[in-house]
């Protein structure tokens, strides 16, 4: 006996477990940004001034930073898409490339937060650089976290390839929505950080 | 999602990169708008339109929400819910503060 | 559960089992463990609080010089005890090791949804409880803000507050990693033929709970990062400008908001309560049930209580915080939601009421436990009806009173239903009865002793008695009057100790008795009785995984011609 719906959908919820699971979790990351969200709306209101982000943070650099991450997300999605088409080469070519974008934001983020320390300006020194830095810090973190997995799947785990080719295009498939995830979490961290 | 042909799955190829293209130039929208001078409300209220049609975009082509059936539309409608009580509700405590 | 049968070291079989069974045992007893602990802990304030600044018995060695138990550590204490008796103890005991061991059972499956994550969320909330508990040994003690660990005074305390956010971000972690898996086995999992409409009460609870803790405790999470952040970085989420502490202005740049933490530790706290009480209504429904030889009255009902209730427990939570100056207009929103909500309870206290009526009685152990269950958490939940009332509340907030309503609910509430369960589903992991007559006296002593410490605190309370004092009281005179009841609730509390030995002998003496043979001794008709051996199979739990044709309580079924037919029976 095996656990049903490990890997074939279960027909009236159209999902396989791993689907559910990781949409699950999604939802309680959601409510985790949303808690640092929410302390952001209530500091920012309880306070009489609040500089703008423009004036501190590098907006050019942030836009960089946000094209790459949009397009590692194609990536991702192109890379769980070559193996629906049965292309390994295809597969380890876009994951690939989601891994080298994802290390590009992080050099990106590097860079801004180094020049921050460079010229005093630190997670302690106001409000809303405690709340830039802690914001974007998880975030980071949840990044490093998809790298090590996609790298984990891009290398040694793309053995599963070969002994259950279906079970890897679903993990595969339940990867890329916490990378998608992670994305949608940077769309609305940028324009609320660097532009508001 | 198990069972798709390749041509279904090219098919579903080209609305990724439709989406991106869509995605790229919303971001350059987004950048663009923050220089006009419209005052707080309009500005938040226009910066988060234009994040939620991005984030649409991605939610529903890039993660297939559109394709998914109820549970998961259950799940985030309950999410989403909770998480607008606890952006908007501490805020309204603090707005509807005693005055003495 | 596989065709090829590895051969399993000791590590695996025991130690790292992913079998759902295993896992729930390790919760088990683990949980068990520091609920004692939690309890010992406060057996040590309470002798402060009889006798203060009196040298404390046997452990007042350990203590300081003198034996007497100092201000800072009764605060350490007390802090310490709330947070291990909620997240060491009652939940693991109530959502990780009943959830675990028995709803895939339940359910009709072989194992949850994902046993790997299953062994991950148990050892990290192992780990988490050990970095809990190293906060003792740090300079200054463990963490003494009290469990709800409000700044400023928590982002300027000793270290051992810092001990407390990181033990917190393992324990949220496990429990989300636990909320995933229950959801994602009841939603896939289900056996054939059982619809939502045929769960058992007890899979139902389970399932709700899951939610709330998914999605209630990360905005928890987000604040210990940002508690973190004040305490290690020096960042002002949570402090305000120009606070002075002993005379000197403290150097943080300021800004920040105390009620910001309030706000998002209370998103959690207050589902957190449901937490502990659902999955307690739920093993008090199957006892009840099962003892009546009856259905339960109002199935659905109570299903629908349930679920709404689940929805109503996120928007209530301000009702903590009545007192911290919000506005009229939020404060009677916040008053409106509490009022609706002690609705469900009253339909789900009252389905359980009502399905006595005409019942066949039996008065074994569980059911004894879950008879008490019933009045201690009436009295529980009414007594929360003026602090939910934000007028009465400004005379009994931070009073004894508060003390004596939670503790209603969680002790002779929900720690009742945990024994309940215990005593209950004991022939079902083991294959071996417990003694009747230890029960019993295990039952009556706790329900006597239980009223001798909380009922005095609703007295104290009225009276003005403020919570989280060192010495009780002493120091005020409106306390004088009803100084006294602080030995009486001590004492009470020490033969509340003792009470409990009678539950460890009868564990032992139970454990080391002989199987019965007996599969369904209390002629249940829920799957885990009716359709597995008794411990159940150790790989897959069923022989054949069986089918579902009717609902979880035909018990007396009119025109049916036995006393119960199994929900897995064909129709």
């Amino acid at each position: 006996m095996d656990i049903p719906y490990t890997v074939k959908d279960r027909p009236d919820t159209g999902l396989y477990n791993g689907k559910l699971g990781v949409w699950l979790f999604l939802a309680s990351e959601v409510m985790l940004f949303g808690g640092l969200f929410s302390a952001y709306i209530f500091l920012r209101t309880g306070v009489d001034t609040w500089p703008r982000g423009a004036d501190i943070l590098d907006v050019p650099l942030a836009t960089l930073n946000t094209l790459f991450l949009i397009t590692s997300s194609v990536t991702m999605v192109m890379s769980w898409a070559s193996l629906k088409l049965k292309d390994l080469a295809k597969f380890k070519l876009y994951a690939g490339l989601t891994l080298l974008l994802a290390c590009a934001f992080l050099v990106v983020k590097y860079f801004e937060y180094t020049h921050k320390f460079h010229v005093g300006l630190f997670p302690s020194t106001n409000t809303f650089l405690g709340i830039y830095f802690t914001m974007t810090g998880l975030h980071v973190l949840h990044i490093i976290g998809g790298i090590i997995v996609i790298f984990y799947f891009w290398m040694p785990g793309s053995k599963m390839w070969e002994s259950d080719p279906e079970r890897f295009t679903n993990r595969i498939e339940i990867v890329g929505l916490y990378w998608h995830f992670v994305d949608l979490v940077w769309i609305f961290l940028f324009p609320v950080l660097y532009l508001l | 999602m198990a069972d798709l042909t390749p041509d279904q799955v090219k098919h579903h190829v080209r609305i990724y990169v439709m989406v991106f293209v869509a995605l790229a130039f919303l971001t350059i929208v987004t950048v663009a708008i923050s220089y006009l001078d419209l005052g707080p409300i309009a500005s938040v209220a226009l910066a988060l339109f234009v994040a939620s049609i991005k984030g649409s975009l991605v939610a529903c082509y890039f993660m297939h929400l559109i394709d998914e059936k109820i549970t998961i539309y259950w799940t985030l409608l309950i999410t989403v819910a909770m998480f607008m009580v606890l952006l908007f509700v501490p805020l309204s405590t603090l707005l509807d503060h005693t005055q003495y | 559960m596989s065709t090829d049968h590895h051969k399993e070291s000791f590590l695996t079989k025991y130690i790292f089992s992913t079998d759902h069974k295993i896992i729930g045992l390790q919760y088990g007893i683990t949980s068990l463990v520091w609920l004692l602990f939690g309890f010992m802990l406060m057996m040590i304030m309470r002798y402060q609080l009889a006798y203060p600044e009196s040298p404390i018995p046997f452990v007042g060695a350990l203590l300081g010089e003198s034996g007497i138990l100092p201000s800072e550590m009764y605060n350490s204490l007390g802090a310490m005890h709330g947070t291990i008796m909620i997240f060491l103890g009652v939940v693991p005991l109530a959502f990780g090791a009943f959830g675990n061991y028995f709803l895939p059972l339940q359910i009709g499956t072989i194992d949850m949804a994902f046993p790997k994550l299953n062994a991950a969320s148990y050892w990290i909330y192992f780990l988490g409880s050990v970095v809990m508990v190293i906060g003792f040994f740090v300079p200054g003690g463990a963490a003494n803000s009290g469990w709800t660990s409000y700044p400023p005074l928590a982002d300027i305390a000793t270290m051992g507050q810092t001990v407390w956010l990181f033990g917190m971000v393992f324990l949220i972690t496990s429990s989300l990693l636990g909320s995933v898996n229950i959801l994602v086995t009841v939603i896939q999992l289900r056996a054939e033929g059982m619809t939502w409409m045929k769960l058992p009460i007890f899979t139902w609870t389970q399932f709700i709970t899951a939610f709330l803790l998914l999605l209630a405790f990360p905005p928890l999470e987000a604040a210990g990062i940002l508690q973190l952040m004040d305490r290690l970085v020096g960042t002002s989420f949570f402090m305000p400008s120009g606070l002075v502490v002993s005379g000197e202005i403290l150097k943080y740049t300021g800004g920040g908001s105390p009620l910001l933490w309030q706000h998002l530790f209370w998103f959690l706290a207050h589902p957190e309560v449901y937490v502990l009480i659902l999955p307690a209504f739920g093993i008090v429904t199957e006892i009840v049930a099962n003892n009546t030889r009856k259905p339960i009255w109002g199935y659905k009902s109570m299903v629908y209580a349930m679920v709404f209730l689940g929805f109503m427990s996120f928007i209530v939570w301000a009702h903590h915080m009545y007192l911290t100056g919000m506005g009229t207009s939020i404060g009677a929103f916040f008053q409106t939601t509490t009022m609706i909500i002690s609705i469900p309870s009253v339909v789900i206290l009252t389905t359980l009421f009502l399905s006595l009526w005409g019942g066949s009685i039996r008065f074994n152990t569980p059911m004894l436990f879950a008879l008490g269950f019933i009045p201690m958490f009436g009295i529980g939940g009414l007594t929360g009806l003026p602090l939910g009332l934000a007028a009465a509340d400004i005379h009994l907030h931070d009073t004894y009173y508060v003390i004596g309503h939670f503790h209603y609910v969680v002790a002779p509430g929900t720690i009742f239903a945990l024994f309940a369960g215990i005593y209950y589903w004991f022939p079902k992991m083991t294959g071996k009865r417990t003694n009747e007559t230890l029960g019993k006296l295990h039952f009556f002593f706790s329900f006597i002793f239980m009223n001798g410490v909380f009922m005095p605190m609703f007295v104290q309370g009225l009276a003005g008695v403020s919570r989280r004092l060192w010495d009780g009281g002493e120091i005020y005179a409106h306390a004088a009057d009803v100084l006294y009841l602080n030995e009486v609730m001590s004492v009470s509390a020490w033969l509340l100790g003792l009470a409990q030995i009678f539950f460890i002998a009868n564990m032992i003496i139970s454990l080391r008795g002989k199987k019965t043979g007996e599969v369904n001794p209390w002629g249940a008709t829920t799957i885990e009785w009716t359709d597995t051996t008794s411990p159940p199979l150790g790989h897959g739990n069923f022989e054949i995984v069986p089918n579902v044709y009717r609902g979880p309580y035909e018990y007396n079924v009119p025109g049916a011609d036995k006393d119960f037919t199994p929900q897995s029976e064909k129709g």
